[in-house]
């Protein structure tokens, strides 16, 4: 068990290519379940190889414990690594996949059989340890895989996308495990995935990615609540965060290039202060939930036209056209309104959020 | 347009058919009538080619037949007889010494099939292993070690004929000027001149078993081998626990179509050694022919061919079983 400590991280795959990883500071408390998350391509599963040892840095050092482990081969770094697609060993029964680390440790015969069996109980493949990985369903396969991983106690669980290839429901059930195996094991660990449903349920804190850059880490909540930039905004939640461009008008309101859609928002003052450039291009930004719907006639901060009903069951969305910009809002499954229908739409103005379209970052205010 | 064509089309119909138009003159030409038609020309080609020799040959086979003595006169059945003789069972003095040959015969094309096909996997293999990775030139190299495998088998038997002169050839240059051991007479000698035929074959198919290789090396997963490193796996564990099993069953394939390929080898044997010395390189095929084309014996090269036959298509079902368990077991 212990801390990882990234510093300054950068990877370019080829002299000529981009970087990969761009400079990525992260520290990683000891027993903490930190979720690298982004979408495909953004460096996540670059960042998790080099930290594994298995791909080389360009630059930056990577420490665990207080080891600096720059130079050290994947075999040296005590960690254990859970891939996409499992890599079993094809030819060896689960029983031998799992034992496998603590042979190669050349440990007795008896303490790996008795921490093989301890290993299947917790994961519940006791009765395919005979059989051979190859033909498994999936959902075993990665108990296996994941076998192998806890058996050596390592310092650091890496885990690269582990539960992408099951089917939804047994990826629901997985997600619940391995919070509790985590736990249980209070063993640091990296776990890589697109999927912000996994990251946001079991991470202590996400670390998100894009373009080789860290972008926010914080807890799932401060990372919802509070996103630091516009990719953050955009990529955490479902749906998304509603995204305005537009710009100050006068002293205390937001409006955009129309003038259509335009609200007051009495921290103005403040925000002004905020921005150098008044007439700087910004972003306006509301989570889909922190807007109501006001039917009554004339009412609300913005008026526009209901044109698309998504009924999801527990809520319903609905998309509202407002001059060019279309706002998706979350509402009771109760509130049945018809598309070309005129509504209303209030913001809860504690929870918008206001960002610089040029360095794409959040206001403060 | 639509029109007129249709009306062009129609007079065109009568003028060639009297009153019926074409459509209703070849409706009995349906789509898989067609497509019968189309495949005929080469459906009859190997019909005369293969399919009526084959038929003719096992026909000849349970007969005394011989194309030169008898040529004209009907095939007389004689049942099994050919067979009883090659298989050593003939009661003549002649049918006797038959036996004795067909079985020397296989003897010596196991000599040359067993070491041929088990050096040229090895090498092949280890070749493989040292290409699959990424240098500089490995395509060229890569090129250039193919050629021997698309080379005619007789060229590839005459440079072999020059290269192991004892007098001109490089191997013995190689062997007593550079490394001063005894000059061998690779072709004239009894015990030798079989490894001479192994030589050959060597060079000339290593570079096929090493192409197959390679395909199954690259296609390993390369996860497993990170895998591997992660649990501190040794390099002999990576090669016997994951290399290994990956590729075998594209190796068997490989080896199955090598010893069926070397099984029926003529064309070195036939222009290095002859068959000598002594009759020591007349390997099966080599023997078929003597017995088809020099003594005539027709009904027994016949009967010889099809124990050949029997014979390979045994072997090669041993090895497709062994590649089936393989793929079962996954």
């Amino acid at each position: 068990m212990a801390e990882v400590k990234i510093k300054n991280l950068s990877k370019r795959f080829n002299l000529d290519s981009p970087l990969a990883v761009d400079g990525v500071n992260l520290d990683i408390a000891d027993g903490e379940f930190l979720v690298l998350l982004g979408p495909s391509g953004c460096g996540k599963t670059t960042t998790l190889r080099c930290i594994a040892g298995l791909e080389t840095q360009t630059e930056g050092e990577i420490y665990i414990g207080d080891q600096l482990v720059n130079g050290l081969p994947a075999g040296e770094r005590d960690i254990a690594f859970v891939f996409q697609f499992y890599a079993l060993y094809p030819h060896l029964s689960a029983y031998d996949n799992v034992a496998f680390p603590l042979r190669a440790q050349n440990l007795q015969k008896d303490e790996v059989d008795q921490r093989v069996q301890q290993v299947a109980k917790l994961l519940r493949i006791e009765k395919i340890l005979k059989r051979r990985p190859t033909g498994l369903p999936s959902g075993e396969q990665q108990r296996i895989a994941l076998g192998r991983a806890i058996i050596r106690r390592p310092q650091v669980f890496l885990m690269d996308e582990p539960l992408t290839n099951l089917d939804a429901a047994l990826r629901t059930d997985m997600r619940v495990e391995l919070k509790h195996l985590q736990a249980d094991m209070a063993t640091t660990m990296i776990y890589v995935t697109h999927d912000q449903t996994e990251a946001l349920s079991m991470a202590h804190r996400i670390a998100i990615m894009n373009l080789g850059v860290l972008q926010q880490v914080g807890t799932p909540l401060e990372v919802y609540n509070h996103p630091a930039t516009l990719f953050v905004a955009g990529f955490i939640g479902t749906p998304p965060m509603n995204l305005i461009n537009c710009h100050l008008n006068g002293s205390n309101s937001l409006s955009d290039e129309s003038g259509a859609f335009t609200i007051s928002i009495s921290e103005i003052q403040n925000l002004k202060s905020k921005i150098q450039n008044p007439n700087a291009p910004l972003m306006f930004g509301v989570r889909s939930e922190d807007i109501s719907v006001d039917t009554a006639e004339g009412a609300g901060e913005v008026r526009g036209e209901v044109i698309v009903r998504e009924p999801l069951g527990d809520e319903t969305i609905y998309e509202v056209e407002i001059g060019q910009n279309i706002i998706r809002v979350k509402t009771e499954p109760t509130l049945i309104l018809n598309t070309g229908d005129n509504v209303g739409l209030n913001f809860a103005h504690d929870r918008i959020h206001i960002f610089d379209a040029e360095s794409q970052k959040a206001i403060k205010f | 347009m639509v029109n007129s064509g249709l009306t062009q089309n129609n007079q065109l119909d009568k003028e060639h058919s009297g009153d019926k138009p074409l459509r209703v003159r070849f409706r009995w030409l349906t789509d898989n009538r067609m497509s019968f038609l189309f495949l005929s020309p080469t459906m009859l080609l190997l019909l005369f080619i293969a399919i009526f020799p084959l038929i003719w040959s096992l026909r000849l086979s349970f007969t005394d037949w011989s194309v030169i003595g008898d040529a004209g006169k009907i095939p007389e059945p004689v049942g099994f007889h050919s067979y009883g003789t090659a298989l050593g069972l003939g009661e003549t003095r002649t049918e006797k010494r038959v036996g004795v040959e067909v079985a020397e015969r296989f003897a010596i094309t196991g000599q040359f099939v067993l070491p041929t096909v088990i050096i040229e996997l090895l090498l092949g293999f280890g070749l493989a292993m040292l290409l699959n990775r990424k240098f500089l030139g490995r395509g060229l190299l890569m090129t250039v070690m193919l050629i021997p495998m698309m080379l005619t088998p007789v060229i590839v038997a005459l440079y072999w004929k020059y290269m192991l002169r004892t007098d001109i050839g490089v191997i013995n240059y190689l062997i007593h000027d550079i490394f001063g051991g005894p000059r061998i007479d690779w072709l004239n000698q009894i015990k030798i001149a079989i490894w001479a035929l192994v030589l050959a074959d060597v060079w000339m198919w290593t570079p096929f078993m090493m192409l197959i290789s390679l395909a199954g090396l690259s296609a390993v997963p390369k996860y497993l081998y990170e895998a591997a490193d992660v649990d501190q796996a040794s390099a002999w564990f990576k090669f016997r626990h994951i290399t290994l099993p990956m590729v075998t069953p594209l190796l068997l394939i490989a080896v199955l179509f090598r010893t069926m390929d070397a099984y029926r080898l003529f064309d070195q044997a036939w222009v290095l050694t002859g068959g000598g010395p002594g009759g020591s390189t007349e390997v099966m095929s080599f023997y078929l022919y003597l017995v088809a084309f020099k003594d005539f014996e027709t009904g027994l090269a016949s009967a010889i061919g099809y124990i050949m036959l029997i014979v390979i298509i045994a072997l090669a079902n041993l090895l497709i079983r062994k590649i089936n368990e393989i793929a079962d077991e996954g």
